[in-house]
């Protein structure tokens, strides 16, 4: 499988991310944001954790407007699928492919550190190889991760099935580190092939490193 | 010319910023703050316009990024 990894001034998982794919047997491609087009060779972009242009203004806001935007766009459109990881979640929202927002996290801190996540749905191309309640370690990296959706849409998540992850104890009790509507972690687009999470899978590749948790959940893309 | 935005937390989006500096007034004793919302303000130079094309102008600047209006409100005022 070929995976394209989008890289931002300010980027900085996109090696990591790379590492992560590489290690599935993917081969991956790195593209610039000045580029304009994607290779109709990718099946799967993904839009890699870091700070773009600094999270000036708002996290992801300068990105949107990034030239390789526009071909995101007609990626999305055309049912191809794209997974946004922690700055990529703040960029998908900030470009509406995704809805709700990323605010400051509720304590104001910037958190660090390894998280327990429970799987809300597998109907879906990213976590259709893991079990409903399933809960996996994965580390978090983020000062906006506090995802705000108001409440009609939100029940419209719920309706299609688009709440993806909720942050939890080790027991899957349900945990909130950042002030997330419902101790979200992740969700989807309508049509389901647009995801996004805070939460950091590719860090979390290798017991020696705390985890390798992230693999099943990549896996979901690699798999056929 | 020059427009002044300012951009703020829609009422109803907790404001996390606003809760700490208000707790800290209130640490400071400072009584009889009834709440505090903390913003962003934007100063704009622009070229002369008349003032409804200018406040036209800002509008979309607001509207496509300055604020992300899924969270924040925006006032603009714009000045000769």
């Amino acid at each position: 499988m070929n995976v394209g990894i989008l890289q931002f001034p300010g980027t900085n998982c996109e090696y990591d991310t790379r590492y992560a794919f590489e290690m599935l047997g993917c081969s991956t491609e790195i593209i610039w944001h000045q580029e304009t087009s994607i290779s109709h060779s990718i099946e799967l972009l993904v839009i890699a954790g870091g700070f773009s242009y600094g999270d000036y203004l708002r996290s992801g806001a300068i990105a949107r407007f990034s030239p390789i935007m526009q071909a995101v766009q007609d990626y999305a459109a055309s049912g191809k699928k794209i997974l946004g990881i922690c700055n990529g979640f703040q960029i998908l929202t900030e470009s509406h492919l995704l809805p709700g927002a990323l605010k400051r996290n509720e304590s104001l801190h910037f958190i660090s550190q390894h998280h327990y996540l429970k799987v809300a749905t597998t109907n879906n191309a990213f976590l259709r190889n893991m079990h409903q309640n399933a809960i996996v370690n994965i580390p978090i990296a983020h000062h906006d991760g506090n995802f705000y959706i108001d409440p009609e849409s939100l029940q419209k998540l719920y309706d299609n099935d688009q709440v993806l992850l909720h942050y939890c104890d080790d027991g899957g009790r349900l945990t909130n580190p950042n002030g997330s509507v419902d101790s979200i972690a992740g969700i989807c687009n309508k049509e389901k092939n647009v995801f996004g999470l805070m939460p950091h899978p590719e860090r979390a590749m290798e017991t020696i490193l705390g985890s390798d948790d992230g693999r099943m959940m990549l896996e979901g893309f690699v798999t056929s | 010319m020059r427009a002044i935005v300012n951009i703020s937390l829609k009422a109803g989006v907790l404001d996390s910023q606003g809760k700490a500096v208000h707790h800290a007034l209130d640490a400071l004793k400072f009584s009889g703050v009834n709440d505090v919302r903390v913003g962003k303000q934007i100063v704009l130079e622009l070229d002369n316009l008349d003032m409804a094309a200018a406040r036209d102008q800002v509008t979309r600047m607001c509207e496509s990024l300055l604020a992300n209006t899924v969270i924040e409100d925006y006032e603009i005022e714009i000045i000769a």
